[in-house]
């Protein structure tokens, strides 16, 4: 059988690599990572990736894939073992349908209330609005995939660290142990997942890294 | 086995269209449910209490919305006339144009569709640099999904149906034949084929309804 080469295009920093590392570790895929110099894109970028042109990108067989749920999708197809999506065609659309809801309804009002300049605690009061109705995708089960990860925990999952950043750079609160009981105690368990943990960046160089990026955001001197 | 598939849907969206398509061609007995979106209906509301929105697929009282995740949960639940190809890769590609439809394309046309002067300019190169990434795709294709039409078709299928439409309101050509000859010939023979061509939307209601969007729009702007 011909030998596999699987390469994972991403950045340090990104959340959206970060899925896709969690997902080629949960199912000890082995892969060559290659970071990016972001914000040069490299010519290998803009060749595997060029109608969105960023990272992550998957490179398996030398055939590219972009857009980190997606990636996701193809991994959970490609190497059987561990699955990530259920079985049953109706759990796997809700599935799905929770991480279009996070991606296009909690992340930009998160990124909102950490790009703006005075109205960070309104965005924050939509984001925690919009977080708070992920737990009804939790229903009483530890993970999103019921007893152990799936697919929508590691969607959803980088929200822990990051969200704790912008709480910590913008004065707001996004993820409150209080309002969103399952929610907190959902993210303490999935952090502390041995293979989830370990690809998690140090958390000093995320909020130093993130500082400088909310100074350009806001334009903001301090 | 009794199986009850009902559509919530309205006779102009094309994302519900999208869901009329896939269940046609997998020939899927389905009741139609007509919504008022200016005064949604307790149905819509306690099947889509998160946005709220049409097209609902309520398969055995189970309801499912947002039309491209419908449109994998009918391939998956009714294997005829499968949309997405077998192999990994190959789906991932359906996914990915599917998703360049609604993220990029839609954005773009929408764009030219509502500005004027300099603004409709830069929308126009914002369409062509779109289309180039989708007349690349259709090389040595009959459609997306090869020699018959699948889940990328269907998903990128609205230009099919709806551009004209676009056209015709604005006075201008969006998809030039000329520049775009594999999306053109794409758009022709996609809305040649019966069941796509049959649930079409009747032209002149759909012109006068999106004619007053666009007045609405301008006039608001």
């Amino acid at each position: 059988m011909a030998e596999e080469s699987v390469k994972l295009l991403g950045y340090w920093a990104s959340p959206f690599a970060l899925r896709v590392k969690w997902a080629l570790k949960l199912k000890g895929v082995h892969y060559e990572y290659v970071e990016e110099n972001l914000p040069n894109k490299s010519p290998l970028l803009l060749r595997y990736n060029p109608v969105y042109k960023k990272i992550p990108v998957l490179v398996h067989n030398g055939k590219p894939l972009a857009e980190s749920l997606l990636i996701i999708e193809y991994i959970d197809e490609a190497w059987k073992q561990n699955p990530l999506l259920p079985d049953d065609p109706y759990e796997r659309a809700n599935a799905r349908l929770w991480a279009k809801f996070f991606d296009e309804k909690c992340v930009p009002e998160v990124m909102g209330a950490f790009a703006s300049k005075g109205e960070e605690q309104e965005k924050a009061a939509k984001a925690r609005e919009n977080l708070k109705m992920l737990e009804r995708a939790l229903e009483g089960k530890p993970f999103f995939g019921g007893d152990k990860i799936g697919f929508l925990d590691i969607a959803v999952g980088w929200i822990g660290i990051w969200g704790r950043i912008v709480e910590e750079i913008a004065g707001v609160s996004l993820i409150d142990a209080e309002t969103m009981p399952l929610l907190t105690a959902w993210l303490n368990n999935f952090l502390e997942v041995p293979v989830i943990k370990a690809c998690i960046p140090s958390w000093h160089e995320l909020l130093e890294h993130n500082k400088g990026f909310h100074k350009i955001l806001t334009g903001s001197s301090t | 086995m009794a199986e009850e598939v009902k559509l919530l849907t309205t006779w102009s969206s094309p994302f519900a269209l999208r869901v009329v398509w896939a269940l046609k061609l997998k020939g899927v007995q389905f009741d139609s449910i007509e919504e008022d979106l200016s005064n949604k209906s307790p149905l819509l509301l306690q099947y889509n209490p998160v946005h709220k929105k049409i097209p609902v697929l309520v398969h055995n009282g189970k309801p499912i919305s947002e039309s491209l995740v419908i449109l994998e949960y009918v391939d998956e639940t009714w294997r005829q006339y499968p949309l997405l190809p077998d192999g990994p890769y190959d789906r991932a590609r359906a996914h990915f144009w599917a998703k360049f439809s609604d993220d990029k394309v839609s954005p773009s046309i929408w764009g030219v569709f509502i500005k004027q002067g300099k603004e409709r300019e830069e929308a126009f190169d914002q369409i062509f640099e779109n289309l180039k990434f989708l007349e690349e795709e259709l090389k040595g294709k009959r459609f997306f999904g090869g020699e018959k039409i699948g889940f990328a078709d269907l998903a990128l299928g609205w230009i099919a149906e709806r551009v004209c439409v676009l056209e015709e309101i604005i006075g201008v050509k969006i998809v030039e034949e000329e520049k775009f000859p594999l999306v053109s010939a794409w758009m022709q023979e996609f809305v040649k084929v019966p069941i796509i061509k049959e649930s079409l939307p009747p032209h002149e209601k759909l012109v006068t309804k999106i004619r007053g969007i666009r007045e609405k729009f301008l006039g608001a702007a």
